[in-house]
């Protein structure tokens, strides 16, 4: 089948990690632990933490424990073993390198993915304790590099990736005088008041791949869409500081998004193919901030183009030859319920649909989400290896004559083109908006 | 304040045709009407990266490679963000500023619309520009731009120290510090995000962060003696220039004056404070609880609650009132003084009061025609545009921009006409 992974270095350097260690007291560390369970988590913990009776189920869900040889280290119960349930057990008095630990398990072993509370017969939410887990690492300084880094430049740039507030509506320029060459009086109308939509999107997509706004802006202007992107920040809709526990700034984040929606007197958010921007702004920021739902409506890619595709708003000229299969991101399935509309995406701009199993809200992660991909390079062998599984149920799907795999999210899409590559399927990845782009009808286009 | 006693009050009604432009162009863009009414303008697309701006069916005399942001100062005159052979500035009245940047954005105008202020980038150095004339300092990364209400001073957040990427403990010793016509404070934090300047301009206040966890309030450099789980931004008050802010203590939110807690309620969330012009009064969008949203006027919340969205405040210009804008599910709504209006909307802008705070209107949007609300009662015309009412200052009339059956329209009518 395919070359095992790499054997992991049995330590792995990350500054992030080790200069917050090393600055660590015990005092330090017991008071934060104390205080955050004391002050922040309240009664869901609790219920969690005595409601578990160790029974192991939820190790079945795991795709770390599956691809791992059922290590029970990586199963969900085995996760909180070694972190949450030690911390209450010594009422905080625990080690810095019982921390270190701790932060490789709650950020490099857990995509906070929700599988396991599908499977646990008490419906506990591991990744919720993950995410106490996560809280408490902030508070201590002791975050990954790479992901603390990209929590930096959310909380100067309000975007993911340090795009500077020039350099946006820039590049949005430069894409509408890119599309303007096939479609000549396509806009990408920046700072439109009372559009009915925003569109907002995660800032790689600016940085590293602006053909995807490209591909919007087509999409939008043959479907005739009254929509406008922001000239400011507030843009993005992404959220790492959701990921290394920095409410406050998750916080701040959603804040400036869904003011700036409410500043362009738009109906309604479509966001890009992202899935923990979904979970960001449907689910944990703005709640946060104390809205129980999006103030202003916020719509997933998929859904936009169900409803695009349903109301013949764009047409398919010829459907993609290919064989696809399709990946179900956990944010938008298992925390979106948006599986079927996915499906009918796929089936009216695919000639073939070829399931993967198990799949909707069974599906299993990429092992990319969660944040961990966002841990960066030191991690990058731990999360393949964590995911054989995947790579199984690729080479199944594959088996059954699957070519293309849809990934309708940014993460599952980086981190599944690591696995399609290290285990070598050979499979192309693709978001919605690349087959919909090449296989709908451009009317205005100069050679459609 | 713009004096808008000059403005032609009697003619009841002036017709330019607008929908014509579009035979004329390749395409026309939104449309923005002038402050008096007297203009309508839009960008136009004259060929292949040409563009220009269109004002009552006359263009600018130069076209451009790009024109975009186009908005009427306060003051009427028209300003546009352009870009000629790769390089942008600001347009007014269709002559570019001399100076020309890298980038040029986020344009701001002073509240008399005399004093007009952007973002300015050249060769990746960051600083604002104010009538054409740029800051004399420069910095590696800019942001949070801010302009007095008099447009005499302008302030944005800057960088000033050097970090790699990746380079975290750098940042976390602070990079990072607010400016004041350009010259930065002395002070370095985390972050500086939003800020505001003094009515006097004397002072800056920003809301920092000290580490990756204390927010607190700077004033001129110098942070509150107090810290916060989280900061929102502060104001100045219109008067004796304390500084106000919400701060998060114990989960909840309060409100902070000079670093004092001033109201005795907690709030889950409360946020975008005003103070009433004689700043007397002090209101604010809170979360009385969660999921519950509505306007606090001194700490005392409204007992009505939406469940979306409340925004736009509108304070009378005695201070007595108070009118607003909320949302629950797809319907907006305008509420006065804590009353919610019967007619609802798919879409409402910020209300108006008349100068004797007797009539509130706004502009507002259903089944994709735009029309105005006054008091409760809706305008008859459903319009394919229009924008905010403007009251007379003797307040009996009102002024209506709208765009219908593809004409621009500059009507006058008395209030009571409407007011019934
Ligand atoms: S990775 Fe997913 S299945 Fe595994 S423990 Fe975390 S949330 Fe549960
Ligand atoms: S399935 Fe539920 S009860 Fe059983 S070990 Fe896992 S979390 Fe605990």
């Amino acid at each position: 089948m395919s070359e095992p992974a790499k054997k992991e270095q049995e330590k792995v350097v990350d500054q992030g990690i080790d200069v917050g260690i090393a600055r660590l007291t015990e005092d330090k560390i017991k008071h934060t632990i104390n205080s955050v369970i004391k002050v922040e988590t309240g009664a869901r913990l609790k219920a969690y933490v005595e409601t578990c009776i160790h029974c192991g189920l939820c190790s079945e869900a795991c795709h770390y424990y599956l691809s791992q040889g059922n290590d029970p280290k990586f199963s969900p119960v085995g996760k909180v073993k070694q972190t949450m349930w030690e911390m209450l057990k010594k009422k905080g008095k625990v080690s810095p390198e019982f921390m270190r630990r701790a932060v490789e398990i709650a950020h490099t072993e857990c995509n906070l993915c929700k599988r396991c509370a599908q499977y646990c017969p008490f419906g506990i939410d591991i990744a919720y304790i993950m995410t106490v887990v996560r809280r408490i690492i902030h508070k201590l300084g002791i975050t990954p590099l790479y992901i603390q880094d990209t929590a930096h430049s959310h909380s100067v740039t309000m975007n993911q990736m340090w795009v500077k507030d020039d350099e946006w509506p820039d590049t949005l320029q430069w894409q509408e005088e890119e599309a303007q060459a096939e479609i000549p009086t396509l806009r990408i109308p920046l700072e439109k008041e009372g559009a009915d939509i925003m569109y907002s999107v995660i800032a790689p997509e600016p940085k590293f791949q602006a053909q995807l706004i490209y591909q919007a802006a087509v999409i939008m202007d043959v479907a005739g869409v009254n929509w406008t992107m922001p000239a400011t920040p507030g843009w993005d809709n992404s959220d790492m500081a959701m990921f290394t526990g920095d409410n406050e700034l998750m916080g701040r984040l959603k804040r400036s998004h869904f003011e700036t929606a409410a500043r362009l007197k738009v109906k309604k958010i479509v966001m890009g193919e992202c899935g923990h921007a979904f979970r960001s702004v449907y689910d944990m920021g703005n709640r946060w901030l104390g809205w129980k739902m999006p103030p202003i409506p916020i719509v997933h890619a998929i859904e936009f183009y169900y409803e695009l595709l349903k109301a013949g708003k764009i047409k398919i000229a010829k459907k993609y030859a290919t064989p696809v299969t399709l990946h179900d991101p956990c944010n938008v399935v298992r925390g979106g319920g948006l599986e079927e509309k996915a499906r009918y995406v796929a089936h009216a701009i695919c000639e073939e649909v070829i399931e993967m199993h198990p799949n909707r809200e069974h599906n299993y992660c990429c092992c990319a989400g969660g944040g961990v991909i966002n841990c960066g390079p030191p991690y990058k062998m731990k999360r393949i290896k964590g995911n054989k599984v995947k790579a199984d149920q690729l080479f199944r799907a594959k088996t059954d004559g699957a070519e293309t795999l849809i990934t309708p999210c940014h993460n599952c899409h980086s981190g599944l083109h690591d696995i399609v590559t290290h285990y070598e399927i050979g499979m192309d990845i693709k978001f919605f908006g690349d087959i919909i782009y090449e296989a709908m009808e451009k009317p205005g286009a100069i050679d459609g | 304040m713009i004096d808008s006693k000059s403005w032609d009050w009697e003619t009841s009604e002036k017709v330019i045709e607008f929908d014509d432009w579009k035979n004329k162009f390749k395409w026309v863009e939104e449309p923005y009407a002038s402050p008096d009414g007297e203009k309508i303008a839009a960008v136009v697309n004259v060929d292949e990266g040409e563009f220009n701006v269109c004002v009552n069916g006359e263009t600018w005399e130069n076209t451009f490679d790009k024109v975009w942001y186009l908005r009427f100062s306060p003051d009427g005159r028209l300003t546009a963000l352009i870009s000629e052979m790769g390089e942008w500035t600001l347009a007014v009245d269709g002559t570019p500023w001399e100076d020309k940047y890298g980038y040029a954005w986020n344009t701001m105008f002073s509240s008399d619309g005399k004093n007009i202020a952007v973002a300015v980038q050249q060769d990746m150095k960051y600083s604002m520009a104010v009538n054409g004339i740029a800051w004399k300092q420069t910095y590696p990364n800019m942001t949070n731009y801010t302009l007095s209400s008099d447009g005499s001073k302008t302030a944005a957040s800057v960088q000033v120290g050097e970090f790699d990427s990746g380079e975290i403990h750098k940042f976390q010793e602070g990079a990072y510090t607010a400016a004041l016509d350009g010259k930065a404070w002395d002070t370095k934090f985390v972050n500086v995000w939003n800020m505001a300047i003094s009515p006097d301009g004397k002072s800056l206040a920003a809301e920092v962060r000290l580490n990756l966890y204390d927010y607190t309030i700077a004033v001129n450099g110098k942070p509150w003696d107090k810290t916060y789980t989280s900061v929102w931004e502060p104001i100045f008050h219109p008067e004796n220039n304390t500084v106000v802010a919400p701060v998060r203590v114990e989960g909840k939110w309060a409100m902070a004056e000079d670093n004092k807690l001033i109201w005795d309620r907690r709030f889950v969330q409360l946020w975008n404070q005003v103070f009433s012009p004689d700043g007397k009064k002090l209101a604010a969008v809170v979360a009385p609880s969660y999921g519950k949203w509505t306007v606090a006027i001194d700490g005392i919340p409204w007992k009505v609650t939406f469940r979306d969205l409340v925004t736009d405040l509108a304070f009378s210009s005695d201070g007595e009132r108070l009118a607003a804008v909320a949302k629950e599910g797809e319907t907006w709504k305008i509420v006065v003084d804590g009353k919610v209006w019967n007619n609802t909307f798919d879409m409402a802008w910020k209300p108006v009061f008349s100068p004797d705070n007797q009539y509130v209107a706004s502009r507002v949007e259903k089944k994709g025609k735009y029309t105005v609300v006054l008091n409760d009662r809706v305008w008859s015309h459903k319009c394919e545009a229009a924008w905010d009412p403007v009251f007379s200052p003797d307040g009996n009339k009102i002024l209506f921009r709208t765009i219908e059956n593809g004409n621009y329209y500059r009507r006058i009518m008395p209030v009571t006409e409407l007011a019934g």
